[in-house]
């Protein structure tokens, strides 16, 4: 099972600098879980409390998760999940 | 680092904050990755319709990196405007600044200077701000 995630520019650090990432795991929570494993404090940075944190946005393809099923998106062999900081500010 | 942008652009910055008092509006300027050059300007919806907050439509947000991976090209400019305080970065600004390499850039129209306007610009990195000169390019 192969997903495909993008990683923004501040998360590169991350990563090694790469900006897609390979990873498994059948809903979005397994997903992030998975990725945390291979690299060491982006769970940290996604979730807070358990839930997503409000200004990082989530899409599996083209859709934003918070209108799919949040953390238990079921996820599919093939899928992209482009990981995005929300642009905003006061 | 100096901040070089067209006069057009600044004065349809001015102009959309404007139009959209009281609340704050917002948007980008793109370039081919990798210059640093100021070349296409994209005005955003401000998605919180605040005079206190703005915040790209997530939609809009993943169009938007999708059209600027797909021209080979980077978010050189991130502007905003502040309606009521000056042209420096909110709190709020500071927390949730994601792009290490834009310039971040706040427009000021609040009554106490105008007709005059600010428009200044900055890094920030870290939660560190700094400042930076603009060249006007006319």
């Amino acid at each position: 099972m192969s997903i495909e995630v993008r990683i923004p520019t501040i998360l590169r650090p991350y990563t090694k600098d790469q900006k897609t990432i390979e990873a498994s795991g059948d809903t979005l929570a397994a997903v992030i879980t998975d990725i945390d494993s291979q690299y060491a404090g982006l769970a940290e940075r996604l979730l807070e409390n358990g839930a997503l944190r409000r200004f990082i946005n989530v899409y599996i393809n083209d859709e934003d998760v918070r209108f799919l099923g949040g953390l238990e998106t079921q996820i599919k062999d093939g899928d992209s999940i482009t990981i995005l900081p929300a642009v905003a500010g006061g | 680092m100096t901040l070089e942008i067209s006069r057009t652009f600044v004065d349809a910055i001015l102009e959309q904050s404007r139009a959209e008092y009281p609340d704050e509006c917002c948007g980008v300027i793109l370039g081919p990755l990798g210059a640093d050059k100021a070349l296409r300007h994209k005005p955003m919806v401000n998605a919180a319709h605040s005079p206190t907050f703005y915040e790209f439509d997530p939609k809009d947000l993943l169009s938007l990196y999708r059209e600027v991976d797909d021209a080979d090209e980077e978010i050189v400019v991130i502007y905003h405007s502040h309606t009521e305080t000056e042209a420096y970065p909110s709190r709020t600004d500071i927390a949730y600044a994601s792009e290490p390499g834009a310039h971040y850039v706040l427009v000021s129209t609040r009554k106490e200077i105008a007709p005059a306007t600010e428009f200044r610009s900055y890094r920030i990195i870290d939660g560190i701000v700094t400042e930076e000169p603009v060249t006007i390019l006319d």
